[in-house]
């Protein structure tokens, strides 16, 4: 059975229908890329899974997602345990403040985890489960923001990691860094795959194909096209997935 | 010569404009440079000749207890006022403080739409009443209030310091509702998605990522109490007396100078000695100018 479900979800900005009618499935432990052109929608599906909506006035949202077992919209819902079991890697790598230490136990600390030692050493087990121990190790009580970009947004995923979550959304998380870093990234995503489930943003068609088990089209608001990833772009099956691919769009 | 080549050699009206922008500009700021050391000269001349002319020990000035120049022998220990300027100024801040920390966490964090239509216009209004006004309004209503639940006149550090509270408390909310808006956006959005309630990202990561701007707010309103005088004259009683309670007349340094410079002779050591206490409150604003300076530096440094 797929970990996450959609059905028939829409949402609304005020009155403006930013997702229309999305039904998906993913499975446990696999990369899912989402694709298409700017302001389709993608990150607007992708915050639905952790209720990241909520916090802006005037949504509205209709169908059905479930994850697990469990229906995240229905009125009882904790969102903050549903936000410890779905993770988010953000765009724009965004450490707090704070030293490399502190941002990775954050979430534990919120949880209310005190014991020193334990701390540690989730914390060096979550920054080497995102690749980015080596780099800090002698310095975790720097300033995070004192990392390059992409030391920075491994110790964001660190910091996600960290909570140990079910899985991790992530958007457009190596669009803001170089080529090396990128590498990086992607690297440390599919070392992951094995324990998390991920469904990623991306506006590098390359990265889809190089990273994701599976690849979804999105167009307007609309889920044109999901399929495995190779199958996608060797032989899609509507006609604007091959437009877009073939890059005659977006 | 060519007509062309002659005005090439020949300054152009746009260039002489120019010139002359640029010595307007800095005439204004000579202007207000020579201000500056011209105060800061006359102040610390006039200041010293307590020292210099009327050999009173530096000692005796810091450390006395009794304030009286005009008596034989004169006595011009200034810590009496000294000590209660910084009483109120402290307490008022410890009290401030706090309220205004929550009233900027309701304007940014709560309800920021009503927080930006409403109550930050009021907070600048509030922001801008001249301190006769809350002198007044202490005189009407702590004063007696106070005389009632303590006991004695009314008048003193208590009374000044609920004054000086309402007096900075729009300052250093409204500075503080700057800090806390200049907190990035996403460190909120990040807390939240790590599972953090929004109060739980509110002290975890607003007030701490703001705390430099916040002791900014307070450190400005910190000054702005220290250096107040009229609505604290209002209400503090004007006895140059070590402060023994809360609630018995005292004085500050601006009180007994506001008091003082207008009843006594130039030249005369009773002036001499006023005017040393207009040079401690400039060295004061000093310090607190440095202070704010430096949580800015530190701040911008990581
Ligand atoms: N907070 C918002 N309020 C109103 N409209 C929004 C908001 N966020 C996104 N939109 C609109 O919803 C559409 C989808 O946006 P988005 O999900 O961010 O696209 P993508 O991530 O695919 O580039 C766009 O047309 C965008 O303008
Ligand atoms: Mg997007």
């Amino acid at each position: 059975m797929a970990l996450i479900k959609t059905t028939n979800l829409n949402l609304y900005y005020g009155k403006f229908e930013a997702l229309h009618s999305i039904s998906i499935e993913f499975e446990k432990h696999q990369i899912s890329a989402l694709i298409g052109p700017s302001g389709c929608g993608k990150s607007t599906y992708l915050r639905t899974l952790n209720r990241m909506n909520d916090l802006i006035p005037n949504v509205t949202i209709t169908g059905k997602t479930i994850i697990g077992n469990t229906d995240i919209y229905a009125p009882n819902t904790d969102v903050t345990k549903l936000r410890k079991k779905v993770g988010m890697v953000f765009q724009q790598p965004n450490p707090f403040p704070f030293s490399i230490y502190e941002n990775v136990v954050y979430g534990l600390k919120l949880a209310g985890l005190k014991d020193k030692e334990k701390l540690s050493e989730i914390c060096e087990q979550s920054l080497k489960e995102a690749a980015v121990w080596d780099d800090v190790k002698d310095k975790l009580n720097d300033s995070a923001l004192g990392l390059s970009g992409g030391q920075q947004q491994r110790v964001c995923i660190a910091r996600v990691l960290a909570v140990k979550p079910e899985i991790i959304l992530l958007d457009e998380p190596t669009s803001a860094l170089d080529p090396i870093s990128t590498n990086k990234i992607e690297d440390t995503l599919l070392k992951m795959k094995e324990h998390y489930t991920m469904i990623m943003v991306t506006h590098n068609m390359h990265q889809a194909s190089r990273i994701a088990d599976m690849t979804a089209f999105f167009l307007q608001g609309k889920l044109i096209e999901f399929d495995k990833t190779s199958k996608m772009f060797l032989n899609p099956q509507k006609k604007e997935t091959q437009d877009y691919i073939s890059g005659r769009f977006g | 010569m060519d007509p062309i080549k002659e005005s090439l050699l020949k300054t152009s009206r746009k260039a002489k404009q120019e010139k002359f922008g640029k010595l307007v500009t800095f005439l204004c700021i000579l202007l207000i440079m020579v201000m500056v050391v011209a105060i800061i000269l006359f102040v610390s001349l006039k200041g010293m000749a307590t020292f210099v002319v009327n050999h009173v020990s530096p000692f005796d000035f810091f450390f006395g207890v009794n304030w009286n120049p005009s008596a034989k022998p004169p006595q011009v220990g200034a810590l009496p006022m000294f000590l209660g300027s910084f009483i109120v100024t402290i307490l008022a801040a410890l009290i401030a403080t706090p309220f205004a920390i929550g009233a900027a966490t309701f304007m940014t964090e709560i309800a920021p739409r009503t927080g930006k239509k409403i109550l930050q216009p009021v907070m600048e209004l509030l922001v801008g009443i001249p301190s006769v006004v809350y002198g007044f309004v202490g005189l009407a209503v702590f004063v007696p209030i106070t005389r009632h639940l303590f006991g004695g006149s009314g008048f003193g550090i208590f009374t000044a310091t609920l004054v000086l509270f309402l007096m900075v408390l729009p300052t250093i909310t409204s500075m503080t509702t700057d800090a806390l808006n200049s907190v990035p956006r996403n460190y909120r959005e990040s807390s939240l998605a790590l599972g953090a309630t929004q109060f739980q990202t509110i002290y975890k990561v607003v007030w701490r990522a703001a705390t430099p701007g916040i002791m900014t707010a307070v450190v400005f309103g910190m000054s702005r109490a220290f250096g107040e005088a009229l609505a604290v004259q209002m209400v503090i009683g004007n006895a140059a007396l070590m402060p023994t309670s809360l609630t018995s007349p005292a004085a500050t340094l601006t009180s007994i100078l506001t008091m003082g410079i207008g009843n006594s002779v130039s030249g005369t050591l009773e002036n001499n000695a006023i005017w040393s206490l207009a040079l401690l409150l400039l060295l004061m604003s000093l310090v607190f100018n440095s202070l704010v300076r430096w949580i800015g530096k530190r701040s911008s440094l990581k």
